[in-house]
């Protein structure tokens, strides 16, 4: 009996093997080939050039998942606390804007950020960078005086003449990009994991006269730590491999992983097969990272969403 | 969990919000800015969204995915319920790494699953290609001998990101389900196809939904795997909008999003006002 | 019973996708042409007339610039008929045999076309090409900010202006420029004279000169004010200056590029009979005006060239301004000057691909 139900998994395994499987063994055969046909190791022996890239990908995303973190477990919790109504219209609120495609969004920020952009007229108007001048003079100022006094080589050149902030084009909007995008992925899993807590735990540990922090430390927080890590990587994945939001709001100034590989395939430098081995490798630490993470939460390893 | 948030709690939430929902608005007002300026304010007009439906680019985009995200989304749907159940009845050894592999597309980053694909459909074509060809000379048959990306693969893609989504969202709800529930069906009488509709469909049926509804965001949403397997005749509106971003954005796009987003807000918020008015019902019947 | 439904199902879906994926199948009952060309690079009115004067559908697609539009022919993401490749995109499509020989008993309006764009180094014996637009690479700013007089490209390195400069988001154009400010030739194949201006751009990013590196988002980003230097097409900076009247042009007086875009059919075109029809039509004086004034790149018809001030006049009832006209067709004395890009041999173009990269690090 158990056998023929399990049969109704057979064309999704065939579409598995062609559309998943497949696909992935053939950027594995284009890593390590040539632009000829023959195999080669040339496109790994590029990748000590491209190090730089990886380097500054995986900082900006472990930021941004940082940053995540640290705003998506409070909102969680709060969420968490509030009564069944509040909840249901919080989950809306979060989940809505998964709803307005992410370019736009995104290129809402650029409208935001940019040095004419409404941020800086703003800041304009309100005379925060006349003050940001100001401040600036003092600071070199200061750092004169203690660098006649003391001999110090502190910085003096800071800019009093400035017309706006320079937010745009730099690697601060790229992760500001980044967290803004995928702070819903970080949100939703820990709160369905804090809502699933089991209630009567937490009251026992109530009664057995634990403090309310330290019912937190030692029932909550430990107990949340599965959605605490899908949360990561459903953050830390996308981010690191992303490339319309680098481009949109880094200027194409400092490449990521995701900018590199996109130019192999459709972009500016074709090259299938550098870019092959690119995504191979990333994909690689990735993984790498994802097992000693889950090694160390041994969590459970199903993204939890909604 | 019933404690009283502070309002040092409500704060954070409300600049949370701020922060998610500032830029949205932004959109929003400046759809009915009187210019193509994206930072200046110009007086109000309804222009952009009159235009937007005399714009043959952004309407077709907007129908192709619509198209696809629906089509994925019932194949996605039929495909991963089919395969949970499949997997939850199979032994250990065989569903682990089934399961493992059914989440490769979900763990694995965007990009690499469109380069994939990319890759594994250029070469498929080249393969169809030469064995058209061969068809052509031996039989004498008149096969097309190329082919390019288009609707077809997106389609392909979307339904082989969507699917796992299915079947992640199923599986809980299988494992929840009583085992003995489908015997005692059985022994009292029912066939088994009358076991799998009557008992089995029904209790999952949340998970389905639910996989459902996460399918088609994905699919709505996407933008990376499309731009890699939707060649270059078939566009959807997120690939629309990201050349609309190479060069200068149209308040058109503003419109566009205008709408989707006020649509997206009345479905859920009917939604939300009935799944009310039930539990409420609920809890007033059990009481 | 059902499995087998499921199966069979599966197999039809596939086979019929599959037959979906050909362009090729049903050409016999549409006329279809497939025309990839630039952002905002054609007057959309001329393809409404074409559909209607011959009952061939046009399926106009843009690329964002040459490499990007080879990569997608090269990895199969186009159907493209027609391609409006530029000058050293195309010599490198002829010699890696990518497109097909023009048949011109079918494009009788070559004829019109000025002997001054026919045989060009790209395709010397003008068997695969007829000229599309043509114009000077130049540098844009905005006079509100810069207040001298730009005569070189010097400029574009200039830390004066740092953080309000962009440079070309391309390989080709951006080390041309360096190279042209160095005052090698920009078809040079001396590695250390192309490594020279590579690490000219590299120094300029790292001390910060650069507010990124774009193509058409600069259209945006000059006429808001946003960006006040880079470097573009003569063709575009007339669209920027509509829009934002401190625009100032400039052709360096050491010279510059000046290209030609011209129409193509790719090898596997299958419709190559209405692409040459398209390419028919465009070349034709009435739509060469038409496009001329849509899109402001000058256009190879001598005659369209010629009368152009006065359909200006006639369309918008007032004379053109002759600065605006000179800067749209170049007159020789400038173009004398410039340099037209050469197709490079594979190692250079390596060597172009790798530093290209390499810079975004």
């Amino acid at each position: 009996m158990k056998n023929r139900l399990s049969l109704l998994a057979g064309p999704y395994v065939v579409w598995m093997a062609l559309f998943v499987v497949a696909p992935i063994f053939l950027v594995v055969i284009y890593a390590f080939s040539s632009a000829g046909g023959g195999f080669t190791l040339d496109n790994f022996a590029k990748m000590s050039t491209y190090w730089v890239v990886f380097v500054r990908s995986f900082e900006l995303a472990l930021i941004a998942t940082f940053i995540c973190l640290l705003i998506g477990y409070p909102l969680a919790y709060i969420m968490a606390k509030e009564g069944p109504g509040f909840q249901r219209i919080a989950m809306v609120l979060i989940m809505l804007p998964m709803w307005m495609n992410f370019l736009l969004r995104t290129y809402a920020w650029m409208s935001i950020l940019e040095n004419t952009g409404l941020l800086n007229q703003f800041f304009q108007a309100v005379g925060i960078i006349d003050l940001g001048n100001l401040i600036n003079g003092w600071l070199n100022n200061l750092c004169a005086g203690l660098n006649d006094l003391l001999g110090l080589s502190l910085n003096t050149a800071r800019d009093t003449n400035m017309e706006y902030f320079k937010m745009i084009n730099t690697s601060g909007a790229v992760v500001l990009g980044m967290v803004y995008n995928y702070l819903p992925f970080m949100v939703l899993p820990i709160y369905s994991v804090i809502m699933k807590l089991d209630h009567s735990l937490l009251e026992a540990a109530r009664d057995l006269g634990a403090s309310t922090g330290r019912v937190f430390r030692k029932v909550i927080f430990p107990l949340s730590l599965p959605g605490v890590l899908s949360g990561i990587t459903m953050v830390f994945v996308p981010s690191v491999s992303t490339f319309a939001i680098s481009r949109l709001l880094g200027g194409g100034n400092e490449l990521l992983l995701g900018d590199l590989i996109e130019r192999q395939f459709l972009g500016s430098a074709y090259n299938a097969q550098l870019g092959s081995a690119i995504s191979l490798v990333m994909m690689l630490v990735v993984l790498i990272c994802m097992y000693v993470m889950n090694r160390f939460g041994e969590g459970e390893e199903q993204a939890v969403m909604l | 969990m019933k404690q009283r948030s502070s309002i040092l709690d409500r704060l954070f939430m409300g600049l949370v919000f701020f922060f998610l929902y500032a830029p949205i608005f932004l959109l929003i007002i400046f759809s009915f800015n009187d210019s193509k300026s994206r930072t200046v304010w110009q007086g109000f007009t309804l222009d952009w969204y009159v235009e937007l439906f005399q714009d043959s680019a952004i309407m077709s985009s907007i129908y192709t995915t619509l198209l696809v995200s629906v089509i994925a989304t019932v194949v996605a749907t039929v495909a991963g319920t089919f395969a949970a159940i499949g997997f939850y009845n199979m032994r250990r050894r065989w569903r682990n790494p089934l399961i493992t592999i059914n989440n490769i597309p979900m763990m694995s980053a965007e990009i690499v699953m469109g380069v994939s694909l990319c890759l594994f459909f250029v070469a498929a074509f080249g393969l169809f290609g030469t064995a058209a060809q061969w068809l052509n000379n031996t039989l004498g048959t008149n096969l097309p001998t190329r082919y390019y990306l288009g609707f077809p693969t997106l389609l392909i893609a979307h339904i082989t990101f969507n699917t796992p989504y299915v079947v992640l969202a199923v599986m809980p709800k299988l494992q929840q389900m009583d085992k003995h529930l489908v015997e005692a069906a059985q022994d009292l009488g029912c066939t088994w196809r009358q076991a799998f509709w009557k008992v089995i469909i029904p209790e999952i049926k949340p998970g389905i939904v639910n996989g459902m509804l996460i399918a088609f965001t994905m699919s709505v949403d996407d933008f990376v795997i499309s731009y890699f397997t939707a060649g270059s005749s078939t566009s959807t509106l997120a690939m629309t909008i990201y050349g609309m971003t190479k060069k200068r954005i149209s308040p058109k796009i503003n419109a566009v999003s205008t709408l989707l987003f006020v649509t997206v807000l009345i479905l859920l918020v009917i939604v939300n006002v009935r799944e009310a008015h039930q539990a409420k019902a609920k809890n007033a019947a059990r009481s | 019973m059902k499995k087998k439904l499921a199966l069979t199902l599966t197999l039809t879906v596939t086979t019929a996708l599959l037959a979906g994926c050909s362009g090729g199948g049903n050409s016999a009952d549409a006329r279809v042409v497939n025309v990839c060309g630039w952002g905002e690079n054609i007057e959309p009115e001329l393809i409404d007339q074409f559909e209607e004067e011959t009952g061939i559908k046009v399926n106009y697609q843009t690329a964002e610039s040459n490499e990007a539009m080879y990569a997608l022919i090269k990895n199969g993401g186009a159907n493209y008929d027609v391609i409006v490749p530029s000058d050293y995109m195309i010599s490198q499509m002829i010699e890696e045999d990518m497109l097909a020989e023009l048949n011109f008993d079918n494009i009788p309006n070559f004829s019109l076309v000025d002997d001054r764009f026919k045989n060009l180094s790209y395709d010397p014996e003008n068997k695969y090409t007829v000229p599309y637009t043509w114009g000077t690479l130049g540098i844009i700013y905005n006079s509100d900010v810069v207040k001298e007089d730009v005569t070189s490209w010097d400029i574009m390195f200039d830390p004066a202006y740092a953080g309000q400069t962009a440079m070309i988001n391309n390989p080709r154009d951006a080390l041309g420029i360096a190279l042209m400010k160095l005052g090698y030739s920009i078809n040079t194949t001396d590695e250390n004279e192309i490594r020279e201006a590579y690490q000219l751009i590299a120094d300029a990013k790292n001390n910060g000169v650069y507010q990124g590196f774009f193509m058409d988002e600069i259209y945006d980003k000059m006429e808001g004010g946003e960006t006040s230097v880079c470097t573009y097409y003569a063709g575009d900076y007339l669209v920027m200056y509509e829009n934002n009247p401190s625009l100032r042009w400039a052709v360096p007086e050491n010279g510059s590029n000046w290209f030609v875009d011209a129409m193509c059919v790719l090898k596997d075109a299958e419709h190559k009979e209405e692409a040459e029809a398209w390419i028919n039509f465009i070349t034709s004086t009435e739509a060469s005006l038409a496009n001329m004034d849509f899109i402001w790149y000058s256009t190879p018809n001598k005659e369209a060239l010629e009368q152009y001030p006065a359909y200006y006049e006639e369309q918008n009832g007032e004379p053109l301004d002759p600065a605006l006209y000179e800067v749209m067709a170049a007159p020789q004395e400038i173009l004398d000057k410039c340099e037209s890009y050469l197709g490079l041999p594979e190692e250079t173009r390596t060597l172009y691909n790798d530093l290209w990269n390499e810079l975004g690090i």
